[in-house]
């Protein structure tokens, strides 16, 4: 049988570059059951009450990364949220933290997915080997070493929960560090070199100050505050080190 | 021609918009009281090279009221201190195994409470052993 149905009250932060100076607050009146996500009160929003109304969204199931936002000021993935959660107080979404609003819900991910490119988020094969020599191979604790990390899908709310990124965007941000450190951690991987030049950079692991709000609302335990502060001791030895390591001054 | 026009939100007042970065900042401010009672102890030590009279002046100013509040308040702040920073500990270590186990936050942040606790402990009744 089915629930019956409840009404709670959706506040969007609107933006509409072309007619609002700065964000606007409008109420929606949605008509919800228990099985709704945040993202089908929006997605109801958009047929049946306003088309106006801009979020981003794809998969449904908190693999695609795409539905992030603001949900009564925690980020969250709209899809893993449930309406009933928010009844009968009403809830208020917004656009990701610390990221500019590009329309609506809808933010600005240019600066997350340059900084991506830039730590070259693949496996850089430590030796070359052919057909003929096998696959890679790797004991269970070394896939450990990285495995956690390796279950970043870029939904960048990490960058919504961290104020540092906030403060300075030219800061790397948790997202990308993490899978720096995924990819650096990776026995099968040999581009250590290149991306920790990004991660000993002022803009790298230092520009983290412990706040680890970032692995609290990570919604697929990457725990990227973990990431970044191990290799601050890696940074300090690499540092250091390069007084007594001839013919390594520029590292 | 672009009609983009991304809206940058301002960053005013940002640690007091979630109770998780309040607690950071209790956290970040905890460190200050640290400082604070470091300079107390290096007075101390400035105190003792000046000679006995010095030191013993040094520890009566320790015993007035308003010296007591400030210990009791910098207690207060210490403990709060050493949880969160044993707290957060786990985020700041390698992954480690134990017997082929990953060893979990909790036993970290437990391990490194206990031993804060013995240490303390443990001074407690060296200072008892000198003062019988």
């Amino acid at each position: 049988m089915a629930d019956a149905e409840k009404i709670i009250e959706i506040e969007v932060l609107r933006y509409r570059p072309e007619q609002d100076k700065e964000p606007v607050l409008q109420t929606y009146k949605v008509p919800f059951t228990d099985d709704m996500s945040v993202l089908q009160g929006l997605q109801y929003i958009k047929d049946y009450l306003d088309g106006t109304v801009s979020f981003r969204w794809s998969c449904r199931m908190a693999i695609c990364g795409s539905c992030g936002m603001m949900i009564e000021g925690k980020p969250k993935l709209s899809c893993k949220t449930f309406l009933r959660e928010y009844y009968p107080q009403g809830l208020r979404v917004e656009a990701l933290a610390h990221l500019p609003i590009e329309r609506d819900l809808v933010v600005d991910a240019a600066d997350f997915v340059a900084k991506l490119e830039r730590i070259k988020p693949y496996i850089i094969p430590k030796e070359a080997r052919t057909l003929e020599q096998g696959e890679y191979l790797q004991t269970p604790q070394q896939r450990d070493m990285y495995e956690q990390f390796s279950s970043c899908i870029n939904c960048m709310l990490c960058y919504a929960a961290c104020p540092q990124y906030g403060l300075n965007p030219k800061f790397t941000g948790p997202g990308v560090l993490a899978l720096l450190h995924r990819y650096n951690a990776d026995s099968r991987d040999g581009g250590q070199d290149e991306r920790m030049k990004l991660g000993y950079a002022d803009e790298g692991f230092w520009g983290c100050t412990a706040v680890g709000y970032c692995s609290e609302v990570c919604p697929k335990g990457v725990d990227p505050a973990n990431a970044i502060n191990q290799n601050k001791m890696n940074s300090a030895i690499n540092y250091f080190t390069r007084f007594v390591t001839p013919g390594r001054a520029d590292k | 021609m672009s009609n983009r026009r991304p809206y940058v939100r301002s960053m005013d007042g940002w640690w007091k918009r979630d109770a998780y970065f309040i607690r950071y900042m209790a956290r970040e401010v905890t460190a200050v009281f640290v400082a604070a009672y470091a300079i107390v102890l290096l007075f101390g030590l400035v105190r003792l090279a000046q000679g006995e009279a010095a030191f013993n002046g040094w520890l009566q100013y320790l015993k007035t009221p308003w010296m007591l509040v400030f210990h009791l308040i910098v207690l207060g702040t210490f403990v709060y201190h050493t949880w969160s920073w044993f707290n957060i500990m786990p985020k700041t270590m390698p992954i480690m195994f134990v017997g082929g186990k990953r060893v979990q936050p909790g036993t970290i942040t437990g391990s490194g409470i206990a031993a804060a606790v013995v240490a303390c402990l443990a001074v407690l009744l060296i200072v008892k052993g000198m003062h019988p």
